[in-house]
């Protein structure tokens, strides 16, 4: 019932995830972020077996940490992506698999552009221009092949999750009282209010 | 008394010295010259074939220079033997960092990889060190083009220009005289021979005892690397002699 999504635009890539934090049939919590950052300009977000999520989100995060410590450069989107997917795959085939799908965001200081990988627990790794888990998949999707188009502005893009949310919240069985909204550009990571 | 201390690699003489290390180094310093030097533009890399006797077929693939990865190539100086254990081992690192992360390795991490093995052996032993130098040429986008050089003890440096094997001093001390920060590929090329012509025995430089690679940008923007045959290695030797003329004529 989490809902993950996100996009690439001009000289950035935003996310949203739900903040709802849901055990058996009651709503924990509202506020809750299902996001990780993995260095300046790469974040991780995560849906699935609740434990298995933070756990895995952060074995991750402090991997790629260690990477940078130990060799003094950042991790590209891409590579650290696919580092994650080997991860994920390995851990598929052990006897304790992680249970848990992912969006892997970044912006790409080297080609100045927004990258969006689609990660899910079988290991599977697409790069795409948009990109959605969860059943909020089945109500964003359509918004995006009919308002998305590449290197849309920041402006733009922020309307677009406004018509997704809505949507959301107009068509889905499930309540969800708040979304996280952030961005990846050159400064790095932060998070956007869309009322502003 | 000297054999208490340089039987195992491992053991420290009184002096702090580790001796088996220090004979590697010393089994270097006879071997073929190799020099590598970086210019803003790409890097070259030359090695003196030691050719033994005429009789000796000549090998199909190189001996001297090497292709580790698609963004490193490297010169070798010492025992042949020991050097293709270890770029076999760094081949296999690259394509295992290529697996790991859909990226060409970036170049100190490949070199601090191949040191990290060489360490051991003068930490936990066997029975002798490698005996080989090299010299790496290779471009990331971390830090463009590099030049490093690598020795038996395991240490490694990056360098604008250095040379390994025979004379090398000498040749150090040549590359220092007439290195520029600005230099071109083709310039480089040319001091290479120049070096190479001073400090090899030989009088005359020949095609048949170089091993000549050069590391570059194609037309677009991808590094490449070109290992010279030796019709193209003439073309080369014959512009720098007529170089060198017409400075002696000036003079």
């Amino acid at each position: 019932m989490e809902c993950l999504f996100g996009f690439v635009g001009k000289d950035f890539v935003l996310t949203v995830a739900d903040a709802t934090s849901i055990q058996s049939i009651l709503v924990m919590k509202n506020t809750e972020d299902k996001s990780r950052d993995l260095n300046k300009h790469v974040l991780m977000l995560y849906s699935g077996e609740p434990g298995d999520t933070v756990q895995f989100a952060e074995y991750i995060q402090r991997n790629v940490r260690f990477y940078e410590i130990k060799n003094g450069i950042e991790l590209s989107p891409q590579a650290a992506s696919k580092f994650t997917r080997r991860q994920l795959a390995e851990s598929m085939r052990s006897r304790k698999p992680y249970a848990v799908n992912l969006l892997i965001a970044g912006y790409d200081v080297k080609t100045e552009s927004g990258r969006l990988y689609w990660i899910d627990y079988l290991g599977s790794l697409v790069e795409l221009p948009f990109a959605a888990h969860g059943y909020g998949m089945f109500f964003v999707m359509s918004l995006f092949d009919r308002y998305y188009y590449p290197q849309i502005p920041l402006d733009e893009a922020k309307v677009l999750v406004k018509k997704c949310i809505d949507e959301l919240k107009t068509r889905f069985l499930v309540n969800m009282a708040n979304f996280k909204v952030k961005i990846s550009n050159k400064d790095g990571i932060q998070e956007i209010k869309l009322d502003e | 008394m000297a054999r208490r201390y340089d039987t195992r690699t491992t053991i420290f003489s009184p002096e702090g010295r580790l001796y088996q290390v220090e004979y590697a180094m010393e089994a270097i310093s006879q071997a073929g010259t190799a020099l590598g030097i970086l210019a803003k533009d790409g890097i070259v890399i030359v090695a003196e074939k030691k050719v033994t006797s005429k009789l000796l077929e000549s090998t199909t693939t190189s001996e001297k220079v090497y292709l580790l990865n698609d963004n490193i190539i490297c010169g070798v100086a010492g025992m042949t033997a020991d050097a293709n254990i270890l770029i076999n081992y760094a081949r296999q690192v690259a394509q295992q960092y290529l697996l790991s992360y859909d990226e060409d390795i970036p170049v100190e991490q490949l070199v601090q990889k191949l040191c990290d093995l060489k360490q051991g052996y003068t930490q936990f032993g066997g029975l002798r060190p490698y005996g080989v130098s090299f010299i790496y040429a290779g471009y990331d986008s971390h830090h463009q083009f590099q030049l490093y050089h690598s020795d038996p003890s395991g240490n490694y440096g990056g360098w604008k220009a250095t040379c390994i094997g025979a004379n090398n001093a000498s040749a150090q001390s040549l590359l220092k005289q007439d290195y520029k920060d600005e230099i071109t590929l083709h310039e480089a090329k040319l001091l290479a021979l120049k070096v190479l012509g001073k400090t090899m025995d030989t009088t005359t430089l020949t095609s048949d005892k170089l091993e000549f690679a050069t590391l570059h940008l194609n037309a677009e923007g991808k590094v490449t690397y070109q290992f010279y045959k030796s019709e193209e290695i003439d073309v080369l030797i014959k512009e720098y002699e007529e170089k060198k003329v017409a400075e002696d004529d000036r003079e």
